[in-house]
């Protein structure tokens, strides 16, 4: 028997709603207009820019990528041409499209800088969620605030005081314990939690005895770090009840609904735009007809649904 | 125009000599629509190892198709040339800026036009070469040995003025392609009629063009290559350090003016 179902797979994430839960990760899009032509952007759930930072950044010293075995290492160092020009220049064709744009923003030195991001875009109608990035492993910083739950809650509650606006807090998996870092993120007031950033690594060019990248160290991205993503994601949905953003090495439809039914109740395409600009929107229709297979009617119905193992 | 993704099929893939091969694949729209020194971002298998898509240059167009000329240099490359006529291809492209370059407008006789390639550099200038034959180019081509210059029949059949150099001296100009290229312009002076410098060819081979035409003044376009994530713009991973701030190989290039990068 054939059911006509129309599977509803719109989200909320705090008070942002998305008519799809597919959005495109920080530093994987631009803003945007780099994919102009490739697909149609109206059709994203959202989009996360290029994170921004108070003053203009050069960027790290390249090479900045180099590939790995199913991944790719990253150095870019927040390269990025700082708010004003972000609002000026980048935001107006953001608008245009007419998706709710979340703008991903980071400290360089004081996390004061954060709170400055955040007033500023606080006033501009066409931002509907800014994400933290507290998490980035490229700025030849000791510690990262996502490394800790202290200092973590003290930037999260700072700036939660500063808007209403749907605040994203995007963690890094470079930890102990994530799903402590998650925890003070929802004590702070954070709507939701984006899990994970990259994994920090290493490669090595054997001939020159050189690393590959110029900043030695970068993150890793691509499918080589799902299984580490989807655990993450799993681990913090059983500990808190804000939505999850689940990220990590998604290519298609299954990789994405594997975060979805771990806990995510977004996902976000990163290093897939890469290789692969359509990936984004095959997900969404992947999903609808995943659900109309089997007879799913709403996402909810299945994130989080995870069921013990059979064999 | 706008780029586009798409899967196409290959036409044909042949090796040329040792581990340099031709690939053509049908796209009547990237064909009409590329520049010389333009790009198609080429992913060679379906699975995600390798990952990342292969930056090629275009090499010629003809109506039905793109041409690439590729040189087997690693997994991704051995991965491309195992496929076969009829195979499908998913590419990104026309990529990049490409050359300006002149068009027929200008008087033929009014400017000198000097192309150098190193390497796999002959790429992109032989489809530039075609675009400008009516300048009649002087093409300096240079390898390491005899069996690794490249093109040398296509460069003549436009009618350029080929001259080769080798390292080793087995064909042509013993030295590099650089010494060459001094060595012809302490003849021909700017001052005589206007030069153009268009090359493509490794990071020192371009380093030394640059050096050479902001020493005699000449105006220089060169092409560069460097490893890219993405291949439009989006992950800022192929930067090159330029007068005004890091640039993006794939996008804001890879055609650079000599006198704008910083080496």
């Amino acid at each position: 028997m054939v059911k006509n179902i129309k599977p509803d797979i719109s989200v909320n994430i705090g008070n942002l709603d998305l008519k799809n839960p597919v959005m495109v990760a920080s530093g994987t899009f631009g803003y945007a207009e780099e994919f102009k032509g490739l697909i149609d952007l109206k059709k994203l759930g959202a989009i996360v820019t290029k994170t921004i930072t108070v003053k203009p950044r050069p960027g790290n010293l390249p090479p900045r990528t180099c590939e790995t075995p199913s991944g790719m290492l990253n150095s870019i160092g927040l390269e990025n041409p700082g708010i004003g020009v972000f609002i000026r220049e980048k935001l107006p064709f953001l608008k245009k499209l007419g998706i709710p744009v979340i703008v991903s923003i980071a400290a360089e030195d004081s996390p004061e800088e954060f709170s400055v991001l955040v007033s500023q875009l606080d006033k501009m109608a066409v931002v509907s969620a800014i994400e933290l990035n507290i998490s980035c492993p490229n700025l030849q910083k000791d510690k990262l605030i996502s490394q800790d739950p202290e200092e973590t809650f003290a930037l999260v509650s700072g700036v939660r005081k500063l808007t209403n606006k749907c605040l994203i807090t995007k963690l890094s998996p470079n930890v102990t314990s994530i799903s402590e870092i998650a925890l003070a993120a929802q004590e702070a007031g954070s709507n939701a939690v984006a899990l994970i950033n990259t994994l920090t690594g290493m490669s090595i060019d054997i001939y020159k005895r050189a690393p590959r990248i110029g900043s030695w160290v970068g993150g890793l991205s691509g499918p080589a770090i799902r299984p580490v993503a989807v655990k993450m994601v799993w681990e913090v949905y059983n500990k808190i009840k804000i939505p999850i953003i689940g990220m990590g090495g998604i290519m298609d439809t299954e990789s994405a609904m594997e975060f979805i039914i771990a806990g995510a109740t977004a996902v976000s395409v990163g290093t897939a735009n890469f290789l692969n600009p359509k990936a984004s929107l095959e997900i969404i229709s992947g999903l609808r007809q995943y659900m109309a297979d089997n007879n799913i009617a709403n996402l909810s119905n299945i994130t989080g649904r995870l069921q013990a193992c059979k064999d | 125009m706008e780029k586009l993704q798409i899967k196409t099929k290959i036409i044909s893939n042949k090796k040329l000599k040792n581990n340099y091969w031709h690939l053509e694949f049908e796209s009547g729209l990237i064909a009409g629509n590329a520049v010389p020194g333009q790009f198609i971002e080429v992913k060679v298998n379906y699975g995600t190892d390798p990952l990342l898509r292969r930056p090629i240059s275009i090499h010629k167009v003809n109506k039905a198709g793109v041409k690439l000329l590729y040189e087997v240099v690693g997994r991704g490359t051995q991965i491309l040339s195992e496929k076969r006529p009829g195979d499908l291809l998913d590419v990104i492209g026309p990529l990049g800026n490409g050359f300006e370059y002149l068009r027929k407008t200008a008087r033929a006789d009014s400017t000198q036009v000097v192309l150098v390639a190193g390497g796999m550099g002959v790429a992109p200038l032989v489809f530039l070469a075609e675009k400008i034959k009516s300048f009649s180019p002087l093409v300096l081509v240079g390898a390491r040995k005899k069996e690794q210059v490249l093109c040398s029949r296509e460069f003549k059949a436009l009618g350029c003025k080929l001259i080769i150099a080798t390292d080793d001296g087995s064909l042509g100009f013993k030295g590099k392609v650089t010494d060459l290229l001094k060595e012809i312009l302490s003849k021909e002076s700017p001052a005589d009629r206007p030069i153009n410098i268009y090359a493509c060819g490794p990071q020192p081979m371009l380093k030394a063009v640059a050096q050479i035409s902001c020493e005699n003044n000449i105006p220089s376009q060169l092409s560069l290559e460097r490893h890219m994530a993405c291949g439009f713009g989006a992950c800022l991973g192929c930067v090159v350090p330029t007068k005004a701030g890091y640039k993006r190989v794939c996008k804001d290039g890879p055609v650079f003016l000599g006198k704008e990068l910083i080496w």
